[in-house]
């Protein structure tokens, strides 16, 4: 079935809720209003006001909440109205859902989910990619979807996951990105990459709205004669390094993209176990395309400068291959 | 409340002797707060998030003394197998749920455990505790608010003890008594005698009522005096003489036990002979406790996950 990104994670969260009495819901303005971005659309008058809870604005209330139901055997999804908010909250995340199972051997299978990221003119509080954070805290799975159909099948899977999950939703994927959708159960592995394009020149390793930025520079580059491979690690953490080795024996040449800031990004790690393990197999550096180190400006003349887009994709590709 | 007195006794010993591993944290005048709160819950029922200077609360709550010395210290068998120590570990079969560092972090976690069986229309009680300079940290305030709003049967002690480190009172909160921002959150709020045991243990049964009745959450603080130092490391010189002499009049030990003789309950020969067997008991089980192997180090590279 065709569906938006949006859509695809509200079917997964319903699916799951109308499977699992332990699935309830809790976040800002998600009951009767159906939340910021109108994900929990008609979830209040189906599931009712026990499972879709409207809590007041206290991001550590709400997540340490669900953790302590999480205690109490009860599989908590969290929204937070956009995924800036949950610095309010860090403390919950990292603090103490991120030790429980190290500490006490006790499941948290909470999900934190959201809209993050830029390019929709959100300003510098609306539109933060936090990804690398939750990656550095140890102790949480960190999932950033590219597609509907991963979004759906991954969102089923952080659900059921016995861990924390830190979910990013790019918000600019959510009306634009359309796609065939598995109806009923669909489950995408948490920890596996996808070869979304092949190719043979470079590989670009990416996630979350970076993948679309590969991909439309390797139509762009295509016509030039370089043929893009394009693989979407869909989760940091646990980290499909297998798949992105292959793919870099495959073309020796590597390109990380994220949308995400560069400095002391997720795209640093893969950078440094492919040159780890994969060294002998490099025709040119590792390069990396991300985000300018500054917060996410506002005026879309400066938002657009500061992000990566796939021109910036294609020049580097362009250096690589002439390396 | 013996067992929490020679508990400490016990531990100050091991610390004396060098032998003590983490902070050594006195509960030395709050032993009436953890024991009288933790006694009016229903065991089987009810939870417990104990905080650092609670454990009292733990024998309350059925927990084995072997068990709760090599959790405490550490070593092999601990329930959190060394990647933490003190009254930090989770024994959920005893419904015992540690703290963690972070001051007022496991507020909202006690709250979402009660919120939890609320949804499958099950009142369970959540018993917790915060210091009087914890009780400043903001996921109180919010915890606090949401319990209210959802009435969530919560109970939470502000273990006003007049210091929080060498910070004292004047310099953590700028009203009278911590108790009156109940009224803020539209809750039930007290500040009691937290040296009366009996005062304690009927304070927090009326709150357990009051929550399974559905009327939501309650705070509680309790004034008593912290009579040792922040952790035994801390020479506490900061502390006035004159107010540790006032308070050492109020011990609550020691003033149960004269009630408890002057009322014909116990004689004053079997109390001592009960105390001192306490003592041994304790002293008998870190000795056990230390004669156990730290943790293999394997045990650090596993478990980060509850599956990868
Ligand atoms: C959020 C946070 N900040 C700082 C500390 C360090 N710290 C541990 S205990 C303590 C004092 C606590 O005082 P209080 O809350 O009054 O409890 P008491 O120790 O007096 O029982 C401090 C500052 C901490 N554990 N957590
Ligand atoms: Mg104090």
């Amino acid at each position: 079935m065709q569906m938006t990104y949006l859509e695809a994670i509200a079917d997964a969260m319903r699916h799951e809720m109308r499977r699992d009495e332990r699935v309830f819901m809790i976040g800002e303005d998600i009951g009767a209003y159906g939340g910021a971005f109108k994900v929990t659309k008609g979830f209040l008058d189906e599931f009712g006001s026990k499972r879709i809870i409207d809590a007041p604005i206290s991001e550590a209330a709400i997540i340490g909440s669900a953790i302590g139901a999480s205690l109490n055997g009860m599989r908590p999804i969290v929204e937070m109205q956009f995924m800036d908010f949950i610095t309010n909250g860090f403390n919950q995340v990292v603090t103490v859902a991120g030790t429980t199972a190290y500490r006490w051997g006790l499941p948290v299978p909470m999900v934190v989910r959201g809209p993050s990221g830029g390019g929709v003119g959100g300003n510098p509080f609306h539109s933060r990619n936090a990804e690398a954070w939750f990656a550095h805290a140890t102790g949480i799975k960190v999932v950033c979807p590219a597609f509907p159909d991963d979004a759906k099948g991954l969102m089923i899977a952080s659900i059921r996951d016995n861990d924390p999950v830190v979910f990013f939703e790019h918000k600019g994927l959510y009306r634009k990105i359309k796609g065939e959708v598995p109806e009923g159960e669909h489950i995408v592995p948490l920890g596996q990459a996808r070869v979304v394009r092949t190719g043979t020149h470079c590989s670009v390793i990416a996630y979350g709205s970076a993948v679309h930025m590969a991909l439309a520079a390797a139509d762009a580059l295509a016509s030039e004669g370089i043929e893009l491979e394009v693989v979407d690690i869909r989760t940091l953490v646990p980290f499909d390094e297998e798949t992105v080795f292959q793919s870099v024996r495959k073309t020796g040449r590597v390109l990380v993209a994220h949308e995400a800031v560069l400095t002391a990004g997720f795209g640093g790690e893969i950078a440094a176990r492919i040159a780890d393990t994969a060294f002998r197999y490099l025709d040119a550096p590792v390069r990396r395309i991300a985000a300018f180190d500054s917060p996410t400006p506002f005026a879309p003349s400066l938002e657009q400068a500061v992000l990566p887009n796939a021109e910036k994709i294609q020049t580097a590709v362009r250096e690589l291959c002439s390396f | 409340m013996l067992m929490a007195r020679e508990f400490d006794t016990a531990m100050l010993r091991l610390y004396r002797q060098g032998k003590a591993f983490g902070g050594v944290y006195s509960q030395l005048g709050n032993e009436a707060v953890s024991v009288g709160s933790a006694y009016a819950l229903d065991t089987a029922q009810d939870v417990l998030f104990p905080m650092h200077r609670n454990i009292g609360s733990h024998f309350v709550f059925g927990q084995d003394l072997d068990q709760l010395m090599v959790n405490h210290l550490a070593r092999e068998g601990s329930q959190m197998r060394g990647t933490d120590g003190t009254g930090h570990y989770a024994d959920p079969a005893r419904r015992i749920y540690g703290n963690v560092s972070h001051l007022g972090a496991m507020i909202p976690v006690a709250a979402g455990f009660s919120l939890a069986d609320q949804l499958r229309g099950v009142t369970t009680v959540s018993l917790t505790f915060i210091g009087d300079g914890g009780a400043q940290v903001g996921e109180v305030h919010e915890a606090l608010n949401f319990a209210a709003v959802h009435k969530i049967p919560l109970i939470l002690i502000i273990e006003n003890n007049q210091y929080a480190y060498s910070t004292p009172n004047s310099l953590e909160f700028a009203c009278e008594r911590l108790s009156d921002r109940a009224i803020g959150y539209g809750m039930y709020g007290t500040t009691i005698d937290g040296t009366d045991v009996e005062l304690v243990y009927a304070t927090c049964k009326e709150a357990v009522e009051r929550a399974r009745r559905g009327e939501g959450p309650s705070l509680i603080e309790t004034k008593t005096m912290r009579m040792r130092g922040h952790a035994e490391h801390d020479d506490f010189s900061y502390v006035p003489k004159e107010l540790l002499e006032e308070w050492s009049a109020k011990d609550p030990v020691e003033t149960y036990i004269t009630r408890i003789v002057n009322d014909g309950v116990m004689t004053a020969d079997e109390i001592t002979a009960l105390r001192e067997a306490t003592l041994a008991n304790m002293i008998a089980a870190i000795d056990r406790a230390l004669e156990r192997p730290w943790p293999a180090a394997e045990e650090g590279f596993k478990n980060v996950f509850m599956s990868v």
